[in-house]
């Protein structure tokens, strides 16, 4: 083909094609848990799409935005499909990136030589949670509002800088239309740093290989090419099971953008289909349920001399922790599979205190229940902080030379 | 480990339980919103008995008409009070000082209502009116605490009256009962009125989204094609695998 020698002798058109898709092996052993890594990536490009589609018919001004929302709702052809898509779509970005940690979480794949990966990973949660707070105040609703309220006050808790910090945030004293603007050039900017970064965490994947669900390096049993045993070229094999995967997930995301698009009040809380209103505090703020784990835990710190820092740095630790993973875990083994029942308990505990709080964050702070998110909030730290010991006193398997299927 | 798990979420129940007290009990709506004849009576309640006080400015009666199975015409002659343009939205004449002075609030745009309440708490709302001497209108609501809204709907439902009961000190609404006499008694019997009622409701839920119907009617075709494709990757999947061992 001489027109692609022509493209290949100017740009590495082929190269790049033959290293990151025909000729990157990837562990043939993988499962279920491996699909959401492209998801993650389908539903980034849903929610770019879709919101360029919004951001032409949407205003973001104090008195023109919630109509417009309705305007883009009632009266843009179509345009409750892609609004639908676009707010489907941010709890399915989360739900998607929450089961691609858990993978990692659970097959150990933080671990050496993968420590960067992971932090990129972490990078790319954290700008993920800027970019759907700043999203959430656009339809200006009173959740939109209140919420934001919330979680800018957080910075206004900050000793000594935080009114300043809070008045910086918002362009104002209260939240009013400078934040709105302000945030909505923001939410527009993110996405893009987002897809940046994800190149940046795809790069450092292919650099150090995918790991797998037995945690066995493929590269260290070659054949006379060079080629991992274990190994397949990702296209076109896992191209094609990924396409599957596609399909088995917009099946799910088509049933709830056409059929319960509100979630149960989830996706779509009812007080945001009330305007916002400066003048009027909801009975019961509580911010998106992909944000709720955290906010329990905030909600968990007892104030000290009325200061609701302590609390601030809970919650941002909470998410700190978490780029340390690698260096905490201590266990002879990377997978869970070879790992002993001390890390499998630890485990599961996590995830019934991750989905606890979760649920605790969406509900109204009576004492039984700050009692509980406390006892949570506990055991949260614990899992992270007590890892270097109970990862090593855990009585692990001996992991097999090669991959099983 | 299993069984701390277990211990953990059983010390949980109780506490869910008294997260879950609180709040009036709510009727079930019932509402069906594919029901055009109940849609077109629930708007004639609408824009007589609301409209009055309360828009509904996302509304337009041209896609009223188009969705409820009425003519232009039809919509002209009997539900467009306000304006006489067919594609103007649901809006009303009173300004929102003038309402401040009168009602000591604007009363709400409703839109959204159905949305941003439920409707079940709407159907309650509206069955909901009881005498009350201490409030300006001389009526109080059993969901809505002290409303600044009369009970327009008076004349055909009759006033009722509220029986209490006393739960740890408060006067807490048991059920509402006719006042005894001529005032007790609407135009409408009450199965008529919670008829009519539950026909305002599927109105406002239909106004809250009118692209509800033809959403799940799309939605079911969608998932067919899914499903198909799902069906043709998975085989493709399996051709291409076939080698892998």
């Amino acid at each position: 083909m001489s027109l692609m020698n022509w493209i290949d002798e100017r740009f590495p058109a082929t190269k790049v094609w033959n290293e990151h898709l025909a000729e990157y092996y990837a562990p043939k052993n993988f499962n279920f848990w491996y699909f959401f890594g492209s998801l993650a990536m389908l539903v980034l490009v849903n929610q770019i799409l879709t919101g360029v589609w919004l951001a032409m018919s949407y205003k973001p001004d104090a008195e023109l935005a919630f109509g417009s929302v309705e305007y883009i709702m009632r009266d843009v052809e179509w345009g409750w499909l892609i609004r639908y898509l676009h707010s489907t779509g941010a709890s399915a970005f989360f739900i998607v990136i929450y089961l691609h940690m858990f993978r990692g979480l659970i097959y150990g794949s933080y671990r050496a030589p993968r420590e960067l990966l992971w932090i990129i990973g972490m990078v790319l949660y954290v700008l993920m949670m800027a970019t759907a707070f700043m999203g959430y105040l656009l339809p200006w609703g009173q959740m939109s509002y209140w919420g934001a309220q919330v979680i800018i006050n957080l910075f206004s808790a900050v000793p000594v800088i935080g009114p300043d910090l809070g008045v910086w945030i918002r362009g104002d004293y209260v939240i009013s239309d400078a934040t709105l603007n302000r945030f909505f050039a923001l939410h527009f900017l993110l996405p893009f740093l987002l897809a940046a970064v994800v190149f940046i965490h795809i790069v450092a994947l292919h650099k150090v290989g995918s790991n797998n669900p037995d945690g066995v390096e493929i590269k260290k049993n070659k054949d006379e090419n060079g080629i991992p045993k274990d190994g397949i070229p990702f296209h076109p094999y896992y191209s094609v099971k990924d396409i599957a995967g596609v399909a088995g997930f917009l099946f799910l995301f088509a049933a709830a953008v056409f059929f319960a698009p509100e979630m149960g009040g989830y996706f779509l809380e009812p007080p945001n289909f009330d305007p916002a209103n400066p003048l009027k505090t909801p009975v019961h703020i509580a911010p998106v349920w992909y944000f709720t784990p955290y906010y329990a835990i905030l909600r968990a710190v007892p104030s000290i001399a009325g200061s609701a820092f302590p609390g601030v740095v809970a919650m941002g630790a909470a998410i700190v922790i978490m780029f340390f993973l690698p260096w905490l875990d201590r266990s002879a083994v990377k997978s869970i599979r070879y790992k002993g029942n001390i890390v499998k308990g630890a485990i599961a505990l996590f995830v019934v205190v991750f989905i606890l709080l979760g649920w605790l964050g969406t509900q109204p702070a009576t004492p039984g229940l700050t009692l509980l998110a406390q006892i949570c909030s506990v055991l949260y730290f614990a899992f992270f902080l007590l890892m270097p010991i109970y990862s090593k006193m855990d009585k692990t398997k001996p992991v097999p030379e090669r991959v099983t299927q | 480990m299993k069984k701390l798990i277990v211990a953990l979420l059983l010390a949980a129940v109780p506490l869910l339980g008294l997260a879950a007290g609180g709040g009036v009990h709510l009727d079930d709506a019932d509402i069906d919103v594919s029901d055009q004849a109940s849609l077109q009576r629930g708007a004639k309640y609408f824009v007589n008995y609301c409209l009055s006080c309360h828009s509904a400015k996302f509304q337009r009666y041209n896609r009223m008409a188009k969705d409820l199975g009425l003519t232009e015409d039809e919509v002209k002659e009997n539900l467009m009070f306000t304006t006489d343009k067919i594609g103007d939205t649901m809006n009303i004449a009173m300004s929102e000082a003038n309402a401040e002075a009168w009602f000591g609030t604007a009363p709400p745009d409703l839109s959204l209502i159905a949305r941003a309440r439920g409707v079940d708490y709407i159907y309650t709302y509206l069955r909901g009116f009881y005498v009350d001497p201490a409030r300006p209108f001389g009526v109080n609501n059993v969901v809505f605490k002290d409303v600044g809204m009369p009970h327009v709907m008076w004349e055909l439902q009759g006033m009722q009256k509220a029986v209490f009961h006393e739960v740890d000190g408060q006067q807490v609404v048991e059920k509402l009962v006719p006042v005894e006499g001529a005032a007790g008694k609407g135009k409408l019997s009450p199965e008529e009125f919670d008829g009519a009622m539950r026909d305002l409701t599927a109105f406002l839920s239909y106004v809250a989204e009118p692209i509800q119907l033809e959403r799940k009617r799309i939605g079911v075709w969608v998932l067919l094609f899914i499903g198909i494709f799902f069906v043709l990757a998975y085989l493709l999947k399996k051709e291409y695998w076939k080698d892998i061992h």
